[in-house]
This record gives C-alpha cells, structure tokens and sequence, in this order.
C-alpha cells in the first residue's frame, strides 16, 4: 500500500500538491511558529530583541491558587456578621498585595467557595483567560448538541416531497450566507434595549407584562443571547449536510419499514438514525470547532464585557496579540486552544469509532 | 478650432508633468481619512499646491479608511514598506517612535512656536510629529436647562467643583425631563475612553500611569485619588444618571439632539450639529474633582517614517501643510481646531466670537497629553476595560487593582519601554 501510494500515483500527488502546500503554508506552519512564539517574549512592535522564557507564559496564564479566609472576629472571638447573618471576610487584595505574600503578587480572585465558615478563594494570574476558557466551553456544551438537534430536526422537516419544500430549504439556509458581521449587527439591533425587536416582540406577546431586558448588558443574559444567535445562525448549514445524509439511505430500507409495520419512532430509530452515524459524526465535530473558535459574534457585538461574561479564547488570542501587541500571549492562548480542540477530536472520534 | 486648441494644451500640460517628474525626487504620504470627501479635497489640495510650488520634491498620497491605518502602517513597518510621511494619533507616536517607524523630525521650532501645545508630538526630548489641528471635549448642554434646573453658568475661570457638577446631575434627574442627566458616551468603545474619562481621573489626582517615571502605575491608578475616581464613576451608572456601556451608538450620535439627555459629554467634531439643533447650545468647561479642569489633548498629527531616505523632503512637505489657511480649510471643512490663534483667526467657527470659539479657549487652558509612551497603546486597553468593569458594577479597588498588575506585567515585559 505505501509503496503503491509513493512510487507509482505521481499524478495523485500532483492533483494533491496545491491543497498539500497551502495548508502546510498557512496552517501547519503557522501552528508551529504560535508553538515557538509561545516559548518567547515576542512582541508586535519592539525594538528589543526577542527573548527565550520557556515556560513563563503558559505559568502566567494558568497559575492558580486556594486562598483559605477565616471570618474576621471581634475582641471577644465572635464572628463579625452582618445584618442578614453572612460573616464578614478580609478582602482578598489585603493578601494578594501584601509584600509578606511576594507568590501571591498579581493575583486576583476568580470565583470562592463557602466551606462552614471558612472561604476558600481560587486566585488566578490571569482571570481573564480563565473566564475566557470556562465561556467557551459552556458555549460548545450548549451549541453542540442544541444546533446538532435542531439542524437534524429541519432537515426531517425539508426533506418531504411537497410542493415548494426547496423555499423552505432555501430560507432556513439563508442565514449562513449571510456575513456573520453582518448578522452580527443586526442581531446587536434585535436585543437592543431601547425599541429593540425582541423586547417588542416578548412584551407585544405577553400584553405589556414582560419587563425589556437588557440582554447584551446583562452578564446573565449576555452569553445566553450570543448563543441564541449563534444557534439560529449556523443551523441551516448543519441541516444541508444532515439532509445530504437522509438523502443517501435507500428509500427502499423505508418500504421494507412500512410492509413490517413500524411506526414512525421506530422508522427513525432503526432505519434513519442507524444510516445518519457517519453524518452524525461529521456535524458533531465540526459544531465542536466551529464553537471553539466564536469570535467574530463577540468582537461586533459584546467586546467580551460586560464583566467578562462573554470572554472568548480566540477573542482574547486576537486581543492580545493585536491590541495589546503581545503576540507571546496570543500565541500561548492558541496553542492552548488548539490542545483543547485535539483532545476534544481524539475523544470524539474514539467514542464513534466502528466496533468490530 | 476648439478641439485643435484644446489638444495644444493637453500636450503642454503633458510636457510639464513629464519634465516635473524627472526633477522632482518622489516621497510617499499615508493618511488616514479615506471615506471622508471634504478631508480627502483638503489634503489632495495641499499636496497639489506642494508639488508645484517647488521642484525638488513630488509628494504622492494614499488614504486608508481610520479603521484599518493603524494595522496597515504596522504591518507595512513589518514588511519594510513604511511610506516617507506618515500620519499618527498623537498618543500613539511614542509607541511608532520607540519601534522605530519614526524619526524625529527636522523642523525648525520657530515654524511652530504658536502652535497649541497638545499639537506637538515630542518623545525622548525630540519633536517627532506635528498636527495642523486638535480636538477638544467640552460638557454640551442648553442654557434653557441650566435656567430651568437654577445653575450657575460655569467659565474657564470659575469651572464647576465636582460637587456642583453632581448637584447638576441631581437637579436634571429630579426635574425628569430627560432620559438621562449625562451621557459621558460610553457608546464609543476605543481611544474614547482614554481620551474622554482619563482627564476625570487626572483631575481627581490620580492617572493611568506614573509620569515621573513611565515604570509603574501602582499608587496612580489604584491610589486613594484613583479609588475616589473609580467610585464617582460607578456612582454615575449605579445612580442612574448615565446609561451604561450597553447604550446605543445611535442614541450617543443623536440623543442630546433629540432632548435625551441633559448633559453630554461630547468633543468639538459634534459642535455643529448641537449648535444647529439648538441656537441655545452651550459647551462648558470640564468639572473640577480637585486637582484643576482636564481635558484630552492631541489628535492625528504628521511625521516622517523610520525607513525614509529623504528626512527633509519631508520635513519640507509637512512645513508646507503648516500654512494658516490650510490649517483654517481643515477646521472649516471638518470642524477641527486650529493648531494657531491667527489659522483661528481666519476659521468661521473658532474666529473670536465664533460659534466654537470656545473649544480653542478650552484647548488652551485644560488640556493635557495622554501618558506619552510607547507602552500608552496597552494603557488604553487596560484603562478601558477597567472602566467598563467598573461601569458594569465590579468592585472598584479589585478592577483598579488588576489594571496596576497588568499595566506593570506589561511595562516589565516591555524593559521599561526605553524610558
């Protein structure tokens, strides 16, 4: 086979040397190069010479620590506790930037928990990064299997035979023609606070009795909202390859269905379901990357604020390496990224793989 | 006759551009007002009148739309294709200057010693850029809202203290009429933020970075006058008297327009239209927190690149551009203020007496140059995420905190940026 594959397909490798090279120029090489920038201190602008850190950016953007904080007592050893019962703690910048504490320098509180009395604080170097990774990761645990689900439900809907079914198809696919910058901005208009169309639409529905939110302001909401459009944006993309899929299972698997009497449950579970397992495979994994790489909903429409709660990966890879001229930095978030996205495949592909 | 006529003089005209362009050694211009016609006229024109009122030199421009100069010039400096004459946001200068983009620039100091100050780009001691105009901010209302809510008009003399600015707000919010007291803009995310809230802070004492030293900004942006800031800013939102970091873009361009807002906080290229709005439109001085009225100084302003072989062609081109009445087309055509008293003098608006006369006057009397450093670039990030935070109810002393370490981290990466 590997000899067949280099000696005697020279015209294999022609037809593959144009693809072969351009990925290797702009993807593989590029990794590589993010991979050795990472080890430095490279800047966008500088007239100092590049220096070798080893490990130094990935300790300052992972380093993490547990501050435990007892109660603050008064004279008598009684906790201090304010009006509704809740002890009162020192704050975490009394310790973060006490000179008696130097390995705690630059850290800043990312979330606590309440053990009993006691607080136990995670401090991080860089709480940005870690508000970053977790969004990102609740948006692909969302989008994934939410988008996967609705985009295979269209696809059910579309693929009858019914007179202008094709309006239908071209309608849920239009949205993915569409600029996402552009959808962006529209979107950015849609949730708007002031005379936005959701807050009309909600409150028209309900007869004046819903309050207008603020959806992009809210750091509860603000996430939930780029998913929404996220979601809606990408569907009909996913639901032409599930209907590529539906297409290819032979119609004649259906009447052999019908003459046993199955139901239309069983139809899917059986003959439908089993036929999607490759385009199944595919849509999962190419949601996953898709979602691991949002960026361009953020930069229009939430910058990442407000308070962090929309902070993406590949936001703040740009962020810093462009904005803030640290290609170092960025370079560290994206090969970060990209173990994440390789680990997350690998597990994919292990979990649907055949068995014999 | 006529076609014969014309012919003649094609060929002539053809003539002279040939015979010009074999004298004249060729320098290229960047500029960042592509998509403006009235802009691109005016610097069109001043490069036409250039060219042929000498024969040593042959300038050609290339506009790039503002959005994406800063990006081209440095992936151009990148790639070794830097122009001769660049054009640069002031703040920004030291950064292109430490990078070596820039190199100072030949110019007689007696060509500009009337200029405003926030119009001369001076980094390491030496004169690297120059602009034909700067930008001012002032606080826009009406005086029938200042008649209705019984305040004292505030002068250059007698600014408001910042309590009376905040009795201001309470008067407008009480009386009801408007959406909003004061809209500070939080709309326009960028160098807005630095440029318009950084003089708040400087006011109440404190600033993005320490200028003694340009090492650190510990003590500065987290100090007691920092925290005073950081909660005066917070009250602003938390006390319902400006609409918060979500607000509309639209709503920023026209709400005080629109009587939405009593108070605006808005820079002399919004002046015509809320002096057409209403004739009443007043433009008062910044507030004073403590430590004297500030506001933002410096805007674009011309240079020569690191790469150019011609340092004083270009220093002659830029000398040119100085000329009064360009410096007034500019101001007429895009409502810039004039870089001297007498192109002011020539201006319909910044005239004595003029509509916006007193932009110049403020300009004159508070304004004060963003943190000149090359690390200034990050600065402005920071201090506009921090703000947002705080807008955004963080805790005040944490944001401000987490903004020192990573100004610092950064200063520290940087090897103190050459200061």
């Amino acid at each position: 086979m590997s000899s067949k594959l280099t000696t005697s397909n020279r015209a294999g490798w022609a037809f593959a040397a144009p693809g072969i090279v351009l990925i290797a120029t702009f993807i593989i090489v590029p990794f590589f190069f993010a991979f050795a920038l990472s080890l430095t201190n490279q800047r966008l602008i500088s007239p100092n010479p590049t220096q070798y850190v080893g490990l130094q950016n990935y300790r300052d953007m992972l380093s993490l620590s547990v501050l435990q904080l007892a109660p603050e007592r008064d004279a008598a050893g009684q906790i201090l506790r304010d009006a509704d019962g809740t002890p009162s703690y020192p704050r975490v910048r009394d310790i973060t930037r006490n000179p008696d504490f130097p390995q705690y320098r630059g850290m800043r509180e990312w979330f606590r928990v309440h053990l009993g009395d006691t607080a136990h604080v995670v401090i991080a170097r860089d709480v940005v990064f870690m508000k970053a990774l977790v969004n990102t990761v609740t948006f692909v645990l969302v989008v994934a299997p939410v988008q996967g689900g609705l985009a295979l439900i269209l696809a059910l809907l579309v693929n009858q035979k019914l007179r202008g079914i094709t309006v239908f198809r071209a309608v849920y696919f239009m949205p993915v023609v569409v600029s996402i910058v552009v959808v962006s901005l529209l979107w950015r208009f849609i949730y708007s606070p002031d005379g936005g169309l959701l807050n009309n639409l909600l409150s028209g529905l309900t007869f004046g009795a819903f309050q207008p939110v603020n959806w992009l302001g809210n750091p509860d909401t603000a996430l939930p909202a780029i998913m929404g459009m996220s979601i809606w944006q990408a569907v009909g993309f996913h639901m032409v390859i599930w209907l590529s899929g539906l297409q290819t299972i032979s119609p004649t698997l259906y009447e052999a269905a019908e003459i046993e009497g199955a139901s239309k449950w069983q139809t899917f579970r059986y003959v439908t379901w089993p036929g999607l397992r490759h385009t199944a495979v595919l849509v999962l994994i190419v949601i996953t990357m898709q979602a691991f790489a949002l960026f361009a909903q953020i930069d229009v429409m939430t910058r990442g604020g407000p308070l962090d709660s929309t902070q993406t990966l590949v936001f703040q890879a740009v962020e810093r390496g462009y904005g803030k001229q640290d290609i170092s930095g960025g370079a560290t978030i994206s090969v970060v990224l990209f173990l994440i996205v390789l680990t997350i495949s690998l597990v994919q592909r292990w979990l649907t793989r055949e068995r014999a | 006759m006529k076609l014969r006529y014309l012919v003649a003089c094609t060929a002539a005209a053809q003539t002279l551009t040939i015979g010009a362009a074999f004298a004249q050694t060729p320098l290229t211009m960047w500029y960042h007002g592509a998509g403006n016609e009235v802009e691109s006229a005016i610097i069109n024109q001043i490069v036409a009148d250039f060219n042929a009122s000498q024969s040593d030199w042959s300038v050609s421009l290339e506009s790039f739309p503002q959005g994406a100069y800063n990006d081209s010039v440095v992936a151009a400096a990148l790639a070794g294709n830097l122009p001769d004459i660049l054009d640069v946001d002031g703040p920004v200068m030291p950064n292109w200057a430490w990078a070596g983009y820039m190199q100072p620039l030949p110019l007689d100091e007696a060509v500009i010693a009337d200029f405003l100050p926030g119009t001369k780009g001076y980094w390491d001691g030496q004169l690297y850029s120059i602009g034909l105009w700067d930008a001012a901010v002032a606080l826009v209302t009406r005086q029938s809202t200042l008649d209705t809510l019984g305040l004292r008009t505030p002068t250059l003399a007698e600014p408001w203290s910042g309590e009376e600015f905040m009795a201001a707000l309470d008067a407008a919010k009480a009386a009801g009429n408007w959406d909003y007291a004061f809209d500070p803009g939080m709309a326009w995310t960028g160098e807005w933020y630095p440029y318009a809230f950084s003089p708040f802070l400087q006011s109440f004492g404190g600033d993005i970075v320490d200028r003694s030293t340009y090492q650190s900004a510990d003590g500065v942006l987290n100090g007691d006058a920092a925290m005073a800031f950081g909660e005066w800013w917070q009250s602003l939102f938390t006390g319902g008297f400006a609409p918060g970091t979500s607000q509309d873009p639209a709503a920023r361009d026209n709400g005080f327009i629109e009587g939405r807002y009593a108070f605006s906080w808005n820079g002399n290229w919004a002046a015509l239209n809320a002096l057409n709005a209403f004739d009443d439109t007043l433009f008062l001085p910044a507030p004073d927190f403590g430590n004297g009225p500030k506001i933002g100084a410096a805007s674009w302003q011309f240079g020569v690149s690191g790469t150019s072989q011609h340092p004083e062609g270009a220093a002659a081109f830029i000398e040119f551009a100085l000329q009064d009445e360009y410096l007034a087309a500019f101001s007429n055509g895009i409502g810039l203020i004039p870089a001297t008293a007498s192109a002011a003098a020539m201006t319909e608006n910044y005239a004595e007496g003029g509509a916006m006369a007193v932009f110049f006057a403020l300009s004159e009397a508070q304004a004060l140059v963003r943190p000149v450093t090359p690390g200034y670039v990050v600065q402005a990030k920071v201090f506009e995420k921090a703000l947002a935070d705080i807008a955004n109810g963080a805790d005040v002393a944490d944001t401000l905190d987490a903004a020192v370490d990573e100004i610092d981290a950064d200063i520290a990466r940087n090897s103190g940026y050459g200061h």
